[in-house]
C-alpha cells in the first residue's frame, strides 16, 4: 500500500472539491473493495476523502412517488428497508445474493455501484491488464476466463461487473445522483452510467474527477412479480457465473437483467420486447451479440436456462 | 519403549479418561483470543521489524538485474534480503525449490526478496519499488501435455512407484465385465485459516523462530541445513497452528526470510504470506490423471484391477502417489498399479490432507460405482462382495491388523437409509431439483512414527507433559492431556500440556493422519516410566501398582502422587518406538461415505442435501475432536468434488486463481447435516493407544460420494473435478 493522505469532508460540496482538486484523490465510503485494491497496490490514490460522515444514509420517498436511496445507506439496511422489500423486492434480493454479511454491514449502495471486476489478470500486478494498466493487453482473453463477461466486451478487455445489486439497479431503471466539485447537481440514467470497456476498459463510468455520487433515485414502483435468481459455484459468497434480475408483469410482459455475463450490469430493450414470447426468444435477444471464449460459452446455455426455469415458476405462481 | 508385539491390557483400557467426548482444553483460549498464534508473538519479541515477501513475476529463467535503489531509499526501510546478499543458504531436505530464489527462478512468486521496514505498510510499499528485470526461459506447464514424458519417481515413504501381483493383462482381457476410465483431479491448495507466519530473533549465532508449522524437529534440522548452523542454534515454537493440512510440514519462506531479515538488521522480523501469495509461494496438491481399469465377473467380483496416475513437479520433486489406497482396498489377484512423474515448472507440488488417498479415491471409488452400474450390482453390495481382509498384494500371509470396512458399509448405509436408493439415475424429483444418492468407501493408510514425551508431577499432584508434538487445530491438547491423566490416574484438569518446542523431546508431528496415535503412544512410555518412579519411590512394585484418584495402590496400602513427588517433583522420559507389525500387518483406517444431493434441473446447479458416514479407525481417543476431523475432512471432499481448483494458465506458468475470492471452498451454506458413526474397534498391532488415525480418513471418498449422488441424480457422470456447472452443462448437451 502506497502512503496516502486522508481527509474526512465536511459536506457534500466539500468532498467534491477536495477529491477533484488533488490528482488522484478517491472517495472513500465502505472501504470494502479499495481498501482491498490498494493492499494490493491495483489501485494507489494519494489522497483519500472520507465522504461516511456526510449524513447520505436516508431512505426517502420522493415527489414523484418514488424513493432516493443515499449514496451511504449500508447494504444490509437497504435490503432490509420495508418499502424496498415490498415495492422494490428484486434490489433486496438482489443485495442479500451479494458478498457476506459482514461485507453488506460495511458495503454502501454508492460504493457498490462503482465496485470493480474480479477478473484475475486484473488482480494480478505482474500480468497484462488493460483495465489496470492501459496499453498492457488483456491477460485473461486466452488465459481463464471462465468468469468473465460475454457481452458488451472489447478486444481490450472481457472483465465482468461484479456487482448484484447494480443488476437490479438497472432493472428497476435508477437514477444516479451526482455533485461535482463545481457544486453542479446532476441525474445519470444507470443506463447511461457504465462506459463500455472499448479501447479504453480503465474508464467505467461517466463520473468526472471529483463527482460524488449523493444518491440513487429509483421511479416509483411498478409493480409485478420480482426476481432475482443468482448461479454460482457454491451456495453463497461467491460472485455470479450468470445471475438474472426480473420483473414480471400480469399481462405477460417482463423486464430482465443480468449479472456476471457483461461488462456492465446488462439490460437491453429487445430482451424484454421478446418477453411474451419465452425464455428462448429473450435469450435469443439479449446474447445476440455474445462474444464467448472456450471457458466461458456454458453462460450461453446458463442464462437460456435460468431464463426457463423463471418463466416455469411464474407460470407456477399464475 | 519399543512396541514390537500386539498390544496386551493395558491402563488405557480403563477408559475413564481416554475415549471420553471432553472438550478441548485449549478451547477456551482459542475462543477469547488468548492462544497467541505465532505473528502475534510481540510480547516474545518486541520492536520486530516487519518483512515483506516480494515474489517471481516469472515462472523459470534468470534474473538479469536487481534494482533496489528506489526500495532501500523509500521511508522506514531497514533492509533487503537478496540471493546476492543472503550468504550462501543449503536448501533443506525437505524442500523441492530453493526458498530464497536468484539468480535462477525455479517457480512463479518464489521469494526473491525481503524488504524489512519498520511498519507492514512501509514494507510492502517498499517491496513494490523492487525493480527486477529477468531473463524468461521457457517451462512446462501442462500435466496433459507433459504426461507422456513422465518416469518412474523415487520411492514414497518406502513404498515403490509400481507394484504389481499376478497377470493384470491377462486377467483382464478375459474379464467379463471390462471397465477402463480416465479421471482427472485439479491443483489444490491448502487454503488453512492462518496464513504461513513467523518471527525470528537472533541472539548472537543463536536463532528463535516463532512460527506456524507441524514438524518441529524436521523443520529445525532444515532451518539449520539451509542456514548452515548447528541444530542446538536452532529453537522452534510453535504452541498453535491455524490449520496446516500439509502446507507447514516444512521449512517455508516466512521463516527462513524472517531469519535471513533478522540477521540483516539485527533486530526481530516477522513476515508473514500474504493470502495472495501463498498459492504459488507455497507448496499444493499436485494435479493428477488416473487411468483405471477394472475386469470383474458378471456378479461384480474382481479378478483384475490397474489403477495408473500421472502427475507432475518441479525437477527432484515428487508424485502424487492417488495409486496408494488400490493396492490394498479390493480384492483381484491380478492387479498393478503405478505411478509417473512428469516435470513441470508450476510451484511445488507436495503433501495436501491424505496425500495419494485423497484424490485417488475420487477416481477409484467412481470407478466402483460406474462397475456396479454395468453388473447391475449395488455398489455397497459390489464393495462388500470385493472385502479382502489381507494385503491383495503380499496375500493372505499379510492380514490387515483390523479392517471392518464392511461393517462401515453396513452400518452407514442403515444410517442413511440407502435402502430408499433408486439405482436408475434420475428418477428422483423434488420440485425443480433431481435427487440423488451415492456412496463411496472410505480409505487411508495408517502410520505410527517414533514419538517422545516427557511427563512430570509436582508436590501438588499436578502433570505436566512437555512433546514437540504440535496441534493443528486437530485436538493434540486434550488426547495428549486425557492420556496422561489415564496413565497416572489423575483427574484431566490437573494435566498441563505443553507443545511445539523444540527443546522438548522429539515427536512424530503432525502429518499424515499419524499424529494423535503415535504422539499419544509417545507419552504413554514417558508415563509407564513415570510409573516406574513413583512405584520405586512408594516401595510398590511397578507391575502390581495402580493408579488412580492422585494415588498410586497397592494391595490395601495406597500413597498420594503428589507426597511422592516431594518438592523437586519427578520426571521421566521415553519414547515410543516401533519394531515391524507394520510389515507383518497391513494397517489402514476405512470407513464408508454416503450422500445426497440436489441437483437444479435447470441450471444443474448442485447442493449437497446429507453427508453421512461410518468410520473405524482403531480406538477414538476422544470422540468430540475425532468427529471435529471427520466433518471437517468431508467437507474438504466436498469442494474437492463440486468447486476446489487451481486454475492454471499455461502461459504465463501460475496459478491464476490465487486468493480465496476465486479459490472456493466450501461455505456454512454449502454444507449441510453431517453424521458421523465410529465403529467400535480396538487394534492392538497399532500401538498400545489400540487406536489409528483419523484426520484424514474422513476426506478419503467423500467427494466420490458427492460425484455419485450427482449421478444417481441427474444421470451426469463427470470425470474431471470439480464437477461445476460448466462440466454439468456441457455433459447434458453432449
Amino acid at each position: 500500500m502506497k502512503s496516502f493522505t486522508y481527509e474526512r469532508a465536511a459536506s457534500v460540496e466539500a468532498a467534491a472539491k477536495a477529491a477533484a482538486s488533488v490528482q488522484g484523490a478517491r472517495f472513500i465510503a465502505g472501504g470494502t473493495n479499495l481498501i482491498d485494491l490498494m493492499k494490493l497496490q491495483i489501485e494507489t490514490p494519494t489522497h483519500l476523502v472520507d465522504v461516511n460522515h456526510l449524513g447520505l444514509d436516508r431512505i426517502e420517498r420522493t415527489t414523484e412517488g418514488g424513493l432516493r436511496i443515499g449514496a451511504l445507506v449500508r447494504n444490509t439496511d437497504l435490503a432490509a428497508d420495508k418499502t424496498v422489500r415490498r415495492d422494490y423486492a428484486v434490489l433486496s434480493r438482489a443485495l442479500v445474493a451479494g458478498a457476506s454479511g459482514q461485507l453488506r454491514n460495511k458495503a454502501t449502495t454508492g460504493g457498490n455501484l462503482l465496485q470493480r471486476t474480479r477478473c484475475p489478470y486484473f488482480y494480478d500486478t505482474r500480468m497484462p491488464c488493460n483495465k489496470r494498466k492501459p496499453g498492457t493487453g488483456c491477460g485473461a482473453m486466452e488465459g481463464m476466463s471462465r468468469s468473465l463477461a460475454i457481452l458488451g466486451v472489447s478486444d481490450a478487455c472481457i472483465a465482468q461487473h461484479p456487482s448484484d445489486m447494480a443488476v437490479a439497479m438497472r432493472l428497476l431503471d435508477a437514477q444516479v445522483d451526482t455533485m461535482d466539485a463545481d457544486g453542479v447537481a446532476r441525474s445519470i440514467p444507470i443506463a447511461d452510467f457504465y462506459l463500455l470497456p472499448g479501447d479504453t476498459p480503465n474508464r467505467e463510468t461517466v463520473l468526472k474527477q471529483g463527482e460524488l455520487i449523493t444518491s440513487v433515485t429509483l421511479p416509483k414502483p411498478v409493480g409485478g412479480t420480482h426476481v432475482y435468481r443468482k448461479v454460482r459455484d457454491r451456495a453463497s459468497y461467491a460472485f455470479a457465473l450468470v445471475s438474472v434480475g426480473a420483473i414480471f408483469g400480469e399481462d405477460g410482459t417482463a423486464r430482465f437483467a443480468f449479472g456476471g455475463i457483461g461488462a456492465r450490469p446488462w439490460r437491453t430493450q429487445a430482451a424484454d420486447a421478446a418477453a411474451p414470447h419465452g425464455a428462448r426468444a429473450v435469450t435469443d435477444a439479449v446474447l445476440a451479440d455474445a462474444r464467448t471464449t472456450p471457458h466461458n460459452d456454458f453462460k450461453k446455455p446458463l442464462v437460456e436456462r435460468i431464463l426457463a426455469s423463471l418463466y416455469r415458476q411464474q407460470e407456477e405462481r399464475a | 519403549m519399543k512396541f514390537d508385539t500386539p498390544a496386551k491390557a493395558n491402563p488405557i483400557d480403563k477408559g475413564r479418561v481416554v475415549g471420553i467426548p471432553h472438550d478441548r482444553i485449549d478451547g477456551a483460549a482459542k475462543v477469547t483470543g488468548t492462544a497467541p498464534y505465532a505473528y502475534e508473538r510481540h510480547d516474545a519479541a518486541p520492536n520486530a521489524a516487519y518483512g515483506w515477501i516480494v515474489g517471481s513475476a516469472i515462472a523459470k529463467g534468470r534474473i538479469a538485474a536487481m534494482d533496489l535503489r528506489a526500495a532501500e531509499a523509500a521511508p522506514g526501510v531497514l533492509g533487503i534480503v537478496t540471493h546476492a546478499n543472503a550468504g550462501k543458504l543449503t536448501k533443506g531436505n525437505m524442500n523441492t525449490a530453493h526458498l530464497l530464489g536468484g539468480p535462477q527462478i525455479e517457480h512463479f512468486e518464489q521469494a526473491v526478496a525481503l524488504v524489512v521496514a519498520d511498519t507492514l505498510e512501509n514494507a510492502r510499499a517498499a517491496a513494490a519499488l523492487v525493480h527486477i528485470d529477468y531473463t524468461p526461459e521457457s517451462g512446462k506447464f501442462d500435466l496433459a501435455a507433459e504426461a507422456i514424458r513422465g518416469v518412474v519417481p523415487p520411492d514414497s515413504f518406502g513404498t515403490p512407484a509400481d507394484t504389481s501381483a499376478g497377470d493384470f493383462d491377462g486377467a483382464f482381457s478375459r474379464a467379463a465385465v471390462k471397465l477402463e476410465q480416465r479421471y482427472t483431479t485439479p491443483d489444490h491448495s491448502h487454503a488453512m485459516m492462518e496464513p504461513h507466519a513467523s518471527i525470528a530473533a537472533w541472539n548472537g549465532d543463536k536463532l528463535t523462530l516463532w512460527t506456524s508449522n507441524q514438524m518441529i524437529a524436521w523443520t529445525v534440522g532444515d532451518v539449520a541445513r539451509t542456514l548452515g548452523i548447528p541444530k542446538a542454534n536452532v529453537r522452534l515454537i510453535s504452541p498453535y497452528i491455524g490449520g496446516g493440512f500439509g502446507a507447514k510440514l516444512f521449512l517455508r519462506a516466512d521463516a527462513l526470510l524472517a531469519a535471513l531479515g533478522a540477521r540483516q538488521v539485527g533486530r526481530p522480523v516477522k513476515v508473514a504470506l500474504a493470502r495472495p501469495q501463498i498459492p504459488n509461494n507455497t507448496t499444493h496438491r499436485p494435479a493428477t490423471i488416473q487411468r483405471i481399469r477394472i475386469g470383474a465377473d458378471r456378479d461384480g467380483v474382481i479378478d483384475a484391477i490397474a489403477h495408473e496416475v500421472w502427475s507432475g513437479d518441479l525437477p527432484g520433486g515428487s508424485a502424487e502417489t492417488a495409486a496408494a489406497q488400490t493396492r490394498l482396498l479390493y480384492r483381484g489377484a491380478n492387479r498393478m498399479t503405478a505411478h509417473r512423474l512428469t516435470t513441470l515448472n508450476l510451484p511445488e507440488g507436495n503433501a495436501m490432507r491424505a496425500p495419494g488417498e485423497a484424490v485417488g479415491l475420487l477416481a477409484l471409488e467412481v470407478a466402483m460405482d460406474e462397475l456396479a452400474e454395468m453388473c447391475g450390482v449395488d455398489p455397497v453390495e459390489l464393495r462388500i462382495r470385493n472385502d479382502v481382509q489381507f494385503d491383495p498384494e503380499a496375500g493372505p500371509q499379510r492380514p490387515f491388523s483390523s479392517r471392518k470396512l464392511v461393517e462401515c458399509l453396513r452400518a452407514g448405509a442403515d444410517r442413511f437409509g440407502w435402502n430408499r436408493r433408486i439405482p436408475k439415475p434420475g428418477q428422483v424429483r423434488d420440485g425443480r431439483w433431481l435427487v440423488g444418492m451415492g456412496m463411496a468407501s472410505a480409505f487411508r493408510n495408517n502410520l505410527a512414527g517414533k514419538s517422545g514425551a516427557r511427563i512430570g508431577i509436582d508436590a501438588q499432584g499436578r502433570v505436566v507433559v512437555e512433546t514437540d508434538m504440535t496441534d493443528i487445530g486437530t485436538g493434540s491438547y486434550t488426547i495428549i492431556a486425557q492420556t496422561a491423566a489415564e496413565m497416572l490416574g489423575v483427574p484431566l484438569e490437573q494435566v498441563t500440556v505443553r507443545l511445539g518446542d523444540s527443546r522438548f523431546p522429539v515427536s512424530a508431528g503432525s502429518g499424515g493422519q499419524w499424529g494423535a496415535n503415535s504422539s499419544t503412544a509417545g507419552v504413554y512410555a514417558a508415563a509407564m516410566a513415570l510409573r516406574a518412579k513413583l512405584a520405586e519411590a512408594a516401595g510398590y512394585p511397578v507391575d502390581a501398582a495402580g493408579f488412580e484418584d492422585g494415588l498410586i495402590r497397592n494391595g490395601n496400602e495406597s500413597r498420594k502422587l503428589a507426597a511422592l513427588a516431594g518438592d523437586t517433583g519427578l520426571w521421566a522420559e521415553d519414547s515410543m518406538e516401533y519394531g515391524d507389525l507394520d510389515k507383518r500387518y497391513a494397517q489402514a483406517t476405512f470407513g464408508a461415505h454416503f450422500c445426497e444431493v440436489g441437483v437444479d434441473t435447470d441450471t444443474a446447479e448442485v447442493r449437497i442435501r446429507r453427508m453421512g458416514g461410518a468410520f473405524a479407525a482403531g480406538r477414538i481417543l476422544n470422540p468430540k475432536s475425532a468427529r471435529s476431523q471427520v466433518i471437517g475432512a468431508m467437507t474438504m471432499g466436498a469442494g474437492a468434488a463440486l468447486m476446489e481448483a487451481l486454475d492454471v494458465d499455461t502461459r504465463f506458468g501460475f496459478f491464476v486463481n490465487h486468493d480465496m475470492a476465486e479459490y472456493l471452498v466450501p461455505v456454512h451454506a454449502d454444507i449441510p447435516q453431517q453424521d458421523v458413526l465410529f465403529i467400535d474397534e480396538l487394534d492392538d498391532k497399532s500401538s498400545p493407544m489400540k487406536a489409528k488415525g483419523v484426520g484424514e480418513l474422513g476426506i478419503c471418498g467423500a467427494g466420490a460420494a458427492v460425484a455419485n449422488a450427482i449421478y444417481n441424480a441427474a444421470g451426469l457422470r463427470v470425470r474431471d473435478y470439480p464437477i461445476t456447472i460448466d462440466k454439468l452443462l456441457r455433459a447434458q448437451m453432449a
